[in-house]
């Protein structure tokens, strides 16, 4: 009989383990202490109808204490774990957590998503086109006349007879007025191609997103009216927006589109050039020798297109002084200016 | 284009606040770069009036003068020049104040005098080379007076960004006649004597010398035109007796104000005029001439010039060259012959005034690599309406300022003359095309603002405009309507938001799958790359640029990893050595017809598996090639739906469309790699056009699953894949899934075999599988491997 005290007593010390166990280890003690086989404290209780009276009353109290004790602290720590505390304690809870890499999106890919998202609610749909563009396409549909001076800022790598890489997205507004019939609501945004050396501000490759409404009684009106929401929709709220003169051979009247700057909120800085405005986008209304270059009736449709640089904009909206840090792809870099908050780390 | 706010003032008569101005332009012609205040660092220095000089009592050199400077009592100043003299008056710097070349004056003695100040000379002031001593002012400002208040040195320059489309704004006149529509008033060319003033454009000289025949002779020069294609009209003018010397300071003033070097009166008339009114012109020695004759035709090949900067040109037939009776003279509306110049030495002078064809002029300009303020004008196109008047007050301007009379009327040569073209403008159109209707006589009033004359009205509701010649780019209807929209204001229309018709454009299905493919590899922790498509030469079947930049970027890429090992090498330079980048974006190839173009996306991975934790003890596992197959894998399901993967021959793997074409490969990547870099791994493939198919539903199993493990021994030569299918094909429709779990090679398997443990998953759709149906069809299954040699494992 003492001996089986005895042995209740080291399996009362048994107790302490449970609150420490975790799911698996629980299982297991539930099974060493109480299986109904070769638990423990079973082989105990079996062997109570052998005893004498007294010290079957003995031994029975403490192993029915035993087990009542054990089945409750194994139920609390169940319970426990089940409530998905358990597995802190005892841990230092200050120790980081187990990672996993995380990726994200160019930061010229973030803008070129979130101006096509911006005109995608404004019922614009999005179309492409190829980098290697015919000249017709490039320049003589859109009315750009031959030899002219016009073509001075559009200077062109060739790779084949009146083959080139475009140097603008308009001629996706050419292929898309043939393609076709109005009303056209579309964005289209590309890589484009000028014979610039690369340096700070230049780059011989660099994205553009075009944009092209045509359809009956589309005005200035529904220009202005269009790009400053979108402009007030990308920036902020309260921006302030206004157009001036400008000029594309295939637009007319041409316009530039600038904002209140984001940097000084329009009393001037080095940002603006002491303007209080930053040029953000051309546009104007679609000229009538491009409508009827793509067999438009250009008496009964009008439209208006714009035309502008994420890259430029993202040099603006995230502080980058030179624009081959885009083309650099320094995990660094694309780390920091990742979205979703990767905060600097790769 | 620079212009001078001071000489925009002259042809508008009225003080203009230059920031106002640069607003204005901005707002209703073309945006200002910026406004460049000159000489605003002399704000510090006065005027200042000399009341006594006396000796300096120990230097014969200097002199001690008594300056009232406009404070109460008189200061004294210590001078060096011999030119100081009392009464006069002169620039004067107090103690404090900054100079431009950066000193500040002290009070300081100087051979044992207090000098307190000092009255400057034009270099110290930045105005140009010492003449004689310190600058004398003839002023009748007060002493203390700003000397920037007193002279006319303030001015601010003007920098516009003119458009191709608008050569009349290249003129200080095209600029000021924007101004006057803005802010009212009218535009008068100034007093050719004195720079200020204005006449209203009359000019003395009455008539010219008309010869449709398109030669004539004008003061003993016999001219022909031989080439009217390329020189449309051409005019000639003789002066003799021309005194050529340094330019009145008003004039040098002018021209140093927007940044030209003065040379002399006569160059620097013609130069007045073509910043005036945009009408280039050349004048140069009768004496030098042969003949004397002015033959305009074309260059002949190989006809050589040495132009004014003194480099040898070689002509050819595209060009039109101005010609003695021998040899060329000027490059057509570029730059003329350095032999031809007009020296100190000159008395007669030949000028010319000519309209070029503008594609003509800029071909030759490219390819002679020589462009001016000249040809600059002409590629634009200039008035060629307005000729005669440019040529009378460039006359008028050169006896003006440096003598010489013209004896007979120049002469005009025109072939064919052109009329002021009319455009018609239906009021309706406008409304139409603006937003909102804009009055008939709001109409005329704006476009006659600008010079549009509008033809009294007819029967009909059009409008019949006269457009100016300084405006070639106004020929049809539309060209109007801008001018109507941007002298009234683009901030003047409404930006409300109007309904719209939907699209018929759907999303383009290449941007759908480019998207998805970027969303799917930044999930799988890769970062987004973006790489210049142009480089070295990385296949036979390249596409070589015509007209490359430079050697090292001669060809467009055909593949983009290149591109992405360039770029890994670049963050190993950086010491970073967890690589993940990924690039989606268009290659090329030469093609058997034309140049092809696909969209392709690819990867590179090196370095660790996961971010180090502390709970793997400091050991992270590289990247292997089974990241590398799961990265392949799991994105060509989305770029090359269907495509299979299979071990390639040159090593990695290679994927197969469904016409066994090969469209992308994955495996080691050589790099230049620093010993302590992960090996780099990567993998490319196009990307297929067109939607991808919904995925179907299948019913979801609602019996349970038999599973087994199994493992086998097998021979080395044997694939694992190739097991699988055996497998596959004996278990039939029962088996679900099967699944590698472990490789094993050492010595409980006999040499030249591994182990390889499958766990395998067993149902049947309606019903409970019995476990000793699945043993009895495994028994079977495994029999069916033995011609492979592969045999079950005993434990």
């Amino acid at each position: 009989m003492r001996d089986l005290l005895a042995s209740l007593d080291g399996l009362r010390e048994r107790l302490r383990e449970i609150p420490q166990a975790d799911e698996r280890r629980l299982q297991d003690l539930r099974t060493e202490l109480l299986g109904r086989r070769a638990g423990a404290l079973t082989e105990i209780l079996k062997q109570l109808p052998t005893l004498d009276a007294d010290a079957r009353r003995s031994v029975g109290g403490a192993a029915n204490a035993l087990k009542r004790d054990v089945e409750e602290a194994l139920d609390a720590r169940d319970r426990e774990l089940k409530r998905g505390a358990g597995a802190t304690t005892g841990l230092d809870l200050s120790l980081p957590g187990r990672a996993r890499w995380h990726g994200g999106l160019h930061p010229v890919t973030q803008v070129v998503d979130e101006i096509c998202g911006i005109f995608h609610e404004l019922g614009f749909t999005r179309a492409v086109g190829p980098e290697i563009e015919s000249e017709r396409n490039n320049f003589d549909a859109l009315n750009f006349p031959k030899d002219h001076p016009a073509l001075d800022a559009q200077d062109s790598f060739y790779v084949g007879r009146e083959l080139l890489l475009r140097t603008h997205t308009s001629p996706v507004q050419i292929r898309t007025l043939e393609a076709y019939p109005p009303p056209i609501r579309v964005v289209i945004p590309g890589q484009v191609y000028r014979r610039d050396p690369f340096d700070a501000s230049h780059a011989p490759v660099f994205e553009q997103i075009e944009g092209l409404v045509v359809d009956e009684g589309i005005s200035f009106v529904d220009l202005k009216a269009t790009l400053s929401r979108f402009a007030r929709r990308f920036f902020t709220p309260e921006t302030a927006v206004r157009f001036h003169p400008s000029f594309f051979p295939f637009t007319e009247p041409s316009a530039d589109m600038s904002v209140q700057c984001q940097i000084c909120r329009g009393s001037g800085c080095a940002t603006c050039k002491q303007t209080g405005w930053i040029e953000i986008l051309g546009s104007g209304m679609v000229h009538p020798a491009v409508l009827e270059n793509c067999g438009v009736d250009s008496e009964r449709y009008t439209g208006f297109a714009f035309g502008m640089g994420p890259a430029r904009i993202a040099i603006l909206r995230h502080g980058v002084p030179d624009i081959r840090l885009f083309y650099d792809s320094d995990m660094r870099f694309l780390a920091q200016l990742a979205d979703g908050g990767a905060g600097g780390v790769p | 284009v620079i212009v001078s706010r001071r000489w925009l003032e002259a042809l508008l008569g009225r003080p203009l606040d230059a920031a106002q101005a640069a607003e204005l332009l901005t707002m209703r012609c073309c945006p200002v770069d910026g406004v460049v205040p000159r000489h605003r660092d002399l704000g510090e220095v006065r005027v200042g009036r000399v009341l006594e000089v006396r000796r300096h009592p120990n230097a014969d050199r200097l002199s001690l003068c008594l300056v009232d400077a406009g404070s109460d009592a008189p200061v004294e100043v210590v001078c060096g020049a011999s030119n100081v003299t009392a009464g006069k008056v002169y620039p004067y710097a107090p103690v404090g104040a900054t100079l431009p070349g950066g000193l500040t004056l002290e009070r300081r003695k100087i051979r044992g005098t207090v000098s307190n100040g000092m009255l400057c000379s034009a270099k110290e002031l930045g105005l140009g080379a010492d003449q004689d001593g310190i600058l004398e002012l003839s002023t009748d400002a007060a002493p203390g007076t700003p000397l920037l208040d007193a002279v006319p040195l303030a001015d601010d320059q003007i920098l516009l960004e003119v458009y191709a489309n608008r050569p009349d704004l290249l003129g200080h006149k095209g600029v000021a006649r924007e101004l006057a529509a803005a802010l009212g008033g009218a535009v008068k060319l100034p007093d050719v004597g004195t720079g200020k003033g204005g006449h209203g454009g009359t000019f003395h000289l009455p008539t010219f010398q008309r010869s449709p025949a398109g030669e004539g002779v004008v003061d003993g020069v016999a001219v022909r035109l031989e080439d009217p294609e390329g020189a449309p009209r051409y005019m000639i003018a003789v002066l003799r007796g021309v005194r050529v010397g340094p330019s009145p300071a008003w004039l040098a003033a002018r021209l140093e104000a927007i940044g030209q070097r003065p040379i002399n009166n006569v160059v620097d008339a013609t130069n007045y005029v073509l910043f005036e009114l945009s009408q280039p012109l050349h004048a140069f020695d009768l004496a030098k001439l042969r003949g004397p004759a002015v033959v305009v035709r074309r260059g002949r090949p190989g006809e050589k010039i040495v132009t004014l900067d003194g480099v040898e040109r070689t002509l050819t037939g595209d060009m039109t060259a101005i010609c003695d009776a021998e040899r060329p003279t000027i490059v057509a509306g570029v730059m003329g012959s350095a032999e031809s110049e007009v020296t100190a030495a000159t008395t007669a002078v030949v000028l010319e005034c000519a309209c070029f064809q503008p594609t003509r002029i800029r071909r030759t300009r490219r390819s002679l690599g020589l462009a001016s303020e000249s040809s600059y004008r002409y590629e634009r196109g200039i008035d060629v309406l307005g000729m005669p008047d440019a040529m009378r007050r460039t006359i008028e301007l050169i006896v003006a300022v440096a003598g010489g009379e013209v004896r007979e009327p120049p002469l005009d040569l025109w072939p064919e003359p052109a009329q002021p073209r009319s455009v018609f403008l239906r009021p309706a159109r406008v409304a139409h095309l603006l937003g909102v209707p804009v009055p008939r006589d709001e109409i005329e009033r704006l476009l006659a603002s600008v010079g549009f004359v509008a033809a009294p009205r007819g029967a009909d509701d059009r409008l019949g405009v006269q457009v100016p010649g300084w405006r070639p780019d106004v020929v049809r209807e539309v060209d109007l309507i801008e001018e109507v929209a941007r002298l009234r204001g683009y901030d003047t229309f409404p930006d409300e938001l109007r309904p719209y018709r939907p699209t018929t454009v759907a999303d383009a299905p290449r941007e759908v799958t480019a998207a998805r493919l970027r969303e799917h590899l930044v999930r799988a922790g890769l970062f987004e790359a973006r790489t210049l498509p142009l480089g070295p030469e990385d296949g036979p079947d390249a596409l070589p640029l015509v007209n490359p930049l430079s050697a090292e970027e001669r060809h467009l890429r055909r593949r983009l990893l290149p591109g992405l090992v360039r770029r890994s090498e670049h963050n190993w330079s950086a010491r970073t050595r967890d690589i993940r980048l990924f690039e989606v974006g268009n290659v090329f190839r030469r093609g058997t017809d034309a140049p092809e173009e696909y969209l392709a996306v690819a990867a590179v991975l090196s370095g660790s598996r996961h971010p180090p934790h502390w709970s793997d003890g400091g050991a992270v596992p590289d990247m292997d090639i089974w990241d590398l197959k799961h990265h392949f894998e799991a994105t060509l399901a989305l770029a090359w739906p269907g495509a299979r993967v299979r071990p390639a021959k040159a090593g990695g793997w290679e994927a197969v469309g469904a016409g066994g074409d090969p469209v992308g490969w994955a495996g080691p990547l050589e790099a230049d790699r620093p010993v302590w870099a992960a090996p780099l791994l990567g993998f490319e493939t196009r990307v297929a056009d067109g939607p991808r198919p919904a995925p179907r539903y299948r019913p979801l199993p609602t019996t349970p699953p038999v599973e087994r493990d199994v493992a086998l021994v097998v021979p080395e030569a044997v694939a694992a894949a190739e097991v699988e299918r055996v497998l596959t094909d004996a278990l039939g429709p029962l088996l679900e899934r099967l699944a590698v779990f472990d490789q094993y090679r050492g010595p409980a398997v006999p040499a030249g075999t591994r182990s390889l443990a499958w766990h395998l998953t067993f149902r049947a759709p309606d019903r409970t599988l019995r476990e000793k149906e699945v043993d009895e069809r495994l028994m079977t299954a495994l029999t069916s491997l033995r011609p492979l040699g592969v045999r079950q494992r005993e434990s």
